[in-house]
């Protein structure tokens, strides 16, 4: 009991730390906290369609947490999500536009090829770092800027002709669910979440109970250690980046084949990728943990859409609230530290 | 248009556009030197623009032709202070300094677009009405064939830029605070020993990151956006970070670096109106610069290596 505790208490601590420092910046902006966080709850769960968006937000943010975490396993940080997620959502895309296929074939393949194309831009951090020592870190960011504008000259020169947007994708293709749209009043709530919570259980299930998953553990407690063990640590760490780039293009797909159906041309990045680090981060790099991040940062950010329509805050307070979280959760030596004094104390 | 013509175009804008790159990365340098991971390059640019343009609204009237100036001034204090943020974050808690560094991102565009909307009440600021003035640097515009090349149609901040480096390269190499900052970033440990303070060198030097990083994102947004809003810096910052590494951590290096990623910059803008360039792409000269950091990190073009202690916080009498 006590071990879970005091596994929960530092995210726990820094959440609420998050959320007192944004009300004490509501405060000074001349806003009332307890009418913009009131809103902002209005705006997750207050209606059906506001359920049904909060719900459509946590699908890429499971997803892209998902990726994260599993990289972080590994001792990999695979800050290159935000690309992998955007060269997954064109792929997929892709797919569902240039096929005409039955749904049971054609959905899979598109979803597929969305992690397949996550799977292939990681590989090459993974495979640069596992054969030449390149911090994977750098690489990835700079892989980001790469898709960026691979992808929209992709859509605006192959794919259309000199277009901002490509086609609807076919409705074999396609995600959106008419039953999830009736009972939400209409939101953009789609098969999605169905793929985020497979995911959730292929991670989990890879990790804990595959020896390959206790190999991708190993070498992120200790290179060394695996290799003296007989374990590929190149192999590994290469696996690991694959299997993350996947989750990330997966996130792609679901916002290419379910939320919008189509692919744009972006002038900056979704930021998914980055909360994704967020989301990790705060879920200790577990599944179900990953789970509880995504429901309270997509919550945010779906209730944040909310404050500026009934109190006038600004959204960006929630990207204030997410940064905040996570320096928080990173300086938990910090919370720790204020923790073991206070014990003292009360002792 | 001849190839002279061509140059006389293509050189100046890539200087200019160099100059907020060659600023930040010299930030970068210090930070890492000193083995501190600066990820939150993106967001100290973004701080310094924000603070840039809005001391250059407020005060436009009241200083005439010197807001530019002095708001470059205001947006190094800004950024300043804002990497205090990364520097406890780092030094003191023992964060994991990537991950600051994205917090620091994250923060610096969520709080500037926050003041954004609450003094303007809108998704982007006004449109500043004082500049840089484009000038003919005397006696050295009138050297032939290089003169109208190099030191024609410039801005004088950007000539300041390539000076700076040089004198970060004095102190990064002549002299003992920079003897302390390579030291710390390379053995900790040793340089404890030997009585340099590590906390309080790496406090200066990424305190330094953020002062330069503020200049940084005010030079880009004075010149080239004029105003500031989400996208105002987008993906400069780590641009510069890029231009750092190529540059192998060294900030001549990382100044000609800069230099690199401004012309392909230049010509991925200006290169449509150009003979031969015209051709090309404008996808191949956006990615240039982040292709060729890979693969100056996979030691093609020689080996790119970090400091060694960069990315490790320093316990004390951890060994």
């Amino acid at each position: 009991m006590s071990k879970y505790f005091s596994k929960l208490t530092s995210p726990v601590i820094a959440v609420i730390l998050g959320l007192i420092v944004g009300a004490i910046i509501m405060l000074v902006s001349g806003y009332d906290p307890i009418a913009g966080y009131s809103s902002m709850i209005g705006g997750i769960v207050g209606d059906s369609y506001y359920v049904g968006e909060s719900v459509r937000t946590i699908i890429p943010y499971i997803l892209a947490g998902l990726a994260v975490a599993f990289a972080f396993r590994t001792g990999l940080f695979n800050i290159g999500v935000e690309g992998q997620l955007i060269v997954g959502w064109l792929a997929a895309v892709w797919v569902g536009i240039a096929f005409d296929l039955p749904r049971i074939i054609h959905l899979p393949l598109a979803i597929l090829a969305g992690a397949a194309a996550g799977a292939l831009w990681a590989f090459i951090p993974g495979y640069l770092k596992a054969k030449f020592r390149v911090h994977e870190v750098i690489v990835s960011i700079m892989l980001n800027y790469t898709a960026l504008y691979v992808t929209n000259y992709l859509i605006r020169n192959v794919m259309t002709d000199k277009l901002d947007k490509t086609e609807r994708i076919a409705d074999t293709a396609s995600l959106r669910s008419p039953f999830f749209e009736s009972i939400t009043d209409f939101s953009r709530m789609h098969w999605g979440i169905v793929v985020a919570i497979i995911c959730v259980i292929i991670m989990w299930f890879i990790l804990e109970r595959t020896k390959t998953g206790f190999e991708l553990k190993a070498v992120g407690f200790n290179q060394h250690a695996s290799e003296y063990a007989g374990m590929s640590v190149n192999k590994n760490i290469i696996l690991s980046m694959v299997i993350s780039g996947a989750f990330a293009g997966l996130a792609g797909a679901m916002e290419g084949l379910g939320t919008f159906g189509y692919a744009a041309v972006k002038g900056g990045f979704t930021g998914m990728g980055f909360d994704g680090i967020a989301v990790a981060l705060l879920g200790a790099n577990t599944a179900i943990g990953v789970v509880l991040a995504a429901l309270l940062f997509g919550g945010l950010k779906a209730g944040a859409l909310n404050m500026p329509l009934e109190t006038g805050i600004p959204s960006e307070i929630v990207d204030i609230v997410i940064a905040l979280i996570i320096f928080f959760v990173a300086s938990s030596y910090f919370i720790r530290w204020i923790a073991a004094r206070f014990k003292k104390g009360v002792k | 248009m001849d190839f002279y013509q061509v140059l006389q175009i293509i050189i100046p804008s890539m200087i200019a556009l160099a100059a907020p790159l060659i600023f930040t990365s010299l930030g970068g340098v210090f930070s890492e030197r000193a083995g501190v991971i600066n990820i939150g390059l993106e967001g100290l640019m973004v701080i310094g623009a924000f603070t840039g343009i809005v001391f250059n609204l407020m005060f436009a009237d009241v200083f005439g032709e010197w807001t530019p100036w002095l708001a470059v001034l205001a947006a190094m204090i800004a950024g300043l202070l804002f990497s205090v943020l990364h520097a406890v974050a780092c030094i003191t808690f023992r964060a994991d300094q990537t991950v600051s560094g994205v917090a620091i991102n994250l923060l610096a565009v969520g709080l500037t677009m926050f003041l954004v909307k609450l003094i303007y009440d809108k998704g982007q600021t006004d449109r500043i009405t004082e500049t840089f003035p484009r000038i003919d640097v005397p006696l050295l515009s009138d050297i032939p064939f290089i003169g109208p090349i190099l030191f024609s149609n410039g801005y004088y901040i950007v000539y300041i830029a390539i000076l700076i480096s040089f004198v970060v390269w004095y102190v990064l190499y002549k002299t003992p605070f920079g003897l302390r900052i390579r030291a710390v970033g390379e053995h900790p440990m040793a340089a404890d020993t030997m009585g340099v303070n590590v906390t309080k060198i790496r406090y200066a030097a990424v305190l330094l990151s953020g002062a330069f990083g503020g200049i940084g994102g005010a030079i880009y947004a004075t010149i080239f956006s004029n105003e500031f809003n989400h996208a105002t810096i987008n993906g400069q910052g780590f641009m510069a970070i890029a231009a750092m590494i190529f540059g192998k951590w060294h900030p001549i290096g990382a100044m000609g670096a800069a230099l690199f990623f401004g012309l392909a910059q230049s010509l991925s803008i200006v290169g449509s109106s150009l003979p031969f360039f015209k051709d090309i792409p404008s996808v191949y000269l956006l990615i240039a610069p982040y292709v060729l950091t890979i693969i100056a990190l996979t030691g093609f073009i020689g080996r790119a290596d970090a400091p060694k202690a960069s990315g490790q916080p320093y316990i004390k009498g951890k060994r």
